[in-house]
């Protein structure tokens, strides 16, 4: 399995495909951290704790956060990496001839999806890195220890995110023999989670508890549990959450009533500890992990199963 | 007796209710250059596929080099090196690359598999183009470069489908001399092919598949006899003047059964080969002889005739 992983690190890190994706998650990392600079010299109370996470999380007045932009182009990432992993050797002929070769067919599907996975890791700690360095530079606060650890558990659940996508994209390069519609499949999965669940979840619970200006606290709580609950379907939002989570200290919990309620009442908590902060992103990263499993565990039964036809 | 490379008892693989290969009873001893035949879709690939562990037998046992490759698919794919038909490489890297990640595949350790690959692209005339990516090959410097791609791992038996398809007539010759260079090496070769001269110059034996049964198996001359003249001995013999008293003598050696003449061509049949004893009755008769030959038999009547019959 190393030579099909070592293969596959080199083909990508050397892909103009590769380059192109480094080269657009640099530049946006780039201009994200310049907005959050430029929003946390004018805005942010100089005294406040974790100056530094706020670099990955501060937004400007309309422009999106380090951590938003992260968010769009992790699923991408992983999506362009996994695509046509399986279809296009096997359109190419390659596939036959590979199995063939004295390895075990699994080691074939194993070392694509690390080697996909490796090259993720490289690419999501290199921006976090390069991000980081510049924050400290310019703004000149060191991070402390209890930041540095949330920032390995952010680019940790980055990895797992983009581990999901790419899972999923693997299968529909299992599933699919030519590699437009797997892309597109990939896509369209992607475009439903990241626009439209919110907007249906949202649907769905305003026809179960319709609320309007008059609504009870209750009534604005149970509709914001069920919309909750069902946009976490979505990795998206399970990401969003874990790594908001994460990354914001303040944020005492996940749960949108909850955090109504502490709206509601002008009640503004106080940083948790960071394994008060794990506990309450804990479930996200649970369900974020199963779905990826999930997605690999189906492609590789398809995978082992398939027939090897030379055509 | 050599020993079998291959060998299967009532081999079966069925998709479905669909019989692929049925029943299917095959020896290849180790040295044999086999020629595979049949139809589109008659059972030769998912039979190759079989003996490669990639697809499993639905009943019967499969032996290559005494091993069963479903069980040690690892060892038996050691042995084995197979070219399929289309075969395919990774665009981006160059030939060298290829071959490279091929030997690292099989663990052949790395100084001794440069000297190897550079040798083996020479060897099938692609040491010009080696690092060049394969993107730019055409279709006939794919197959040599599958050639040399099995070649790499030193097989026992390598397993050739339709390795000529799609290359011009130079090409073909280059090919098909790769192949028996192949053979001389000691490599046992099972070589799929529709075009049946390129078989009947380089298989010593063939087999005929057909909807998934074996309808002939044997060399190709004796198959020949089998299928046109009943198992017997065509001799055609040509002499300066050919007059009723040589016809009279030829006819009188025992064993002939049969004699027919056109022009100052003679031609007897026997039930084995008597070219001997023909040549000295017509030189007894007074005759000048010529030349002699005996039939050789064509594989595409060969064919056609099996693949009828089934």
């Amino acid at each position: 399995m190393y030579a099909v992983f070592r293969k596959e690190i080199a083909d990508h890190l050397t892909s103009k495909r590769f380059i192109i994706l480094f080269a657009l998650v640099f530049l946006s990392a780039v201009f994200a951290i310049y907005i959050a600079i430029q929003t946390i010299r004018s805005v942010v109370d100089p005294t406040s704790e974790f100056i530094f996470l706020k670099l990955f999380t501060t937004s400007g007045s309309n422009l999106p956060s380090f951590l938003f932009f992260l968010s769009l182009f992790i699923p991408i990432v992983g999506i362009a990496l996994g695509f046509d992993a399986v279809n296009n050797e096997r359109n190419s002929g390659n596939l036959s001839r590979l199995m063939s070769q004295p390895i075990y067919r699994d080691s074939v599907i194993n070392g694509k999806f690390l080697a996909g996975l490796a090259v993720l890791a490289i690419m999501i700690v290199g921006v976090v890195l390069m991000v980081a360095g510049l924050g400290l530079r310019i703004v000149g606060v060191p991070p402390t220890g209890e930041e540095v650890v949330r920032l390995l558990g952010f680019v940790a659940i980055s990895v797992l995110y983009g581990g999901f996508w790419l899972a999923l994209a693997v299968l529909f390069s299992v599933i699919f023999s030519r590699t437009a519609t797997s892309m597109l499949a990939s896509l369209a999965v992607w475009i439903v989670f990241f626009f439209f669940l919110s907007v249906i979840a949202g649907a769905i619970a305003n026809a179960v508890v319709p609320i309007d200006a008059n609504s009870t606290i209750d009534a604005f709580t149970r509709n914001a549990t069920i919309e909750g609950a069902l946009s976490r379907i979505s990795p998206c939002t399970l990401y969003g959450e874990a790594t908001l989570g994460l990354l914001t200290p303040e944020l005492g919990t996940m749960n949108s009533a909850m955090l109504i309620v502490s709206a509601y009442s002008g009640r503004m908590s106080n940083p948790l500890p960071l394994e008060q902060s794990l506990v309450i992103v804990w479930p996200q990263i649970v369900s974020l992990i199963a779905l990826s499993a999930i997605c690999f565990a189906i492609s590789y039964i398809r995978f082992m199963r398939e027939e090897i036809r030379s055509i | 007796m050599a020993q079998l490379v291959v060998e299967t008892t009532d081999l079966t693989k069925k998709y479905g209710s669909f019989t692929a290969v049925n029943r299917l009873n095959l020896k290849i001893e180790q040295g044999e250059v086999f020629g595979f035949l049949g139809a589109n879709g008659a059972g030769k690939t998912t039979t190759m596929l079989m003996l490669l562990g990639l697809t499993e037998p639905t009943a019967g046992t499969v032996r290559v080099c005494g091993m069963d490759p479903a069980r040690q698919p690892l060892e038996v794919k050691r042995l084995v090196g197979y070219v399929p038909e289309r075969v395919g490489f990774y665009e981006d890297l160059t030939a060298r690359q290829n071959l490279r990640f091929t030997a690292e595949l099989n663990r052949i350790r790395r100084a001794e598999a440069e000297d190897k690959i550079v040798s083996l692209l020479g060897s099938v005339g692609l040491s010009e183009v080696m690092d060049h990516p394969v993107a730019t090959f055409s279709r006939g410097m794919k197959q040599r470069l599958g050639i040399a791609d099995v070649w790499l791992k030193d097989p026992k038996l390598a397993f050739l489908d339709e390795p000529t398809t799609g290359i011009d007539p130079n090409g073909i010759d280059e090919m098909l001399k790769l192949i028996s260079g192949m053979a001389k090496r000691g490599i046992t070769i099972i070589f799929c092919s529709h075009v049946l001269p390129q078989v009947q110059k380089l298989c010593s034996r063939v087999g005929i598949l057909s909807k998934g049964n074996l309808v002939a198996d044997g060399p190709i001359d004796r198959l020949g006899r089998d299928a046109a003249t009943a198992g017997r001995y065509r001799m055609e013999a040509e002499v300066d003047d050919l007059k009723p008293a040589v016809v009279e003598a030829v006819r009188r050696v025992a064993g002939i059964e049969e004699v027919e003449t056109s022009g100052n061509t003679l031609v007897a049949t026997a039930r084995s080969d008597m070219r001997g004893q023909v040549s000295r009755a017509i030189i007894d008769s007074g005759a000048l002889l010529l030349g002699m030959k005996i039939e050789e038999f064509n594989l595409e009547k060969i064919y056609k005739r099996y693949s009828k019959e089934a």
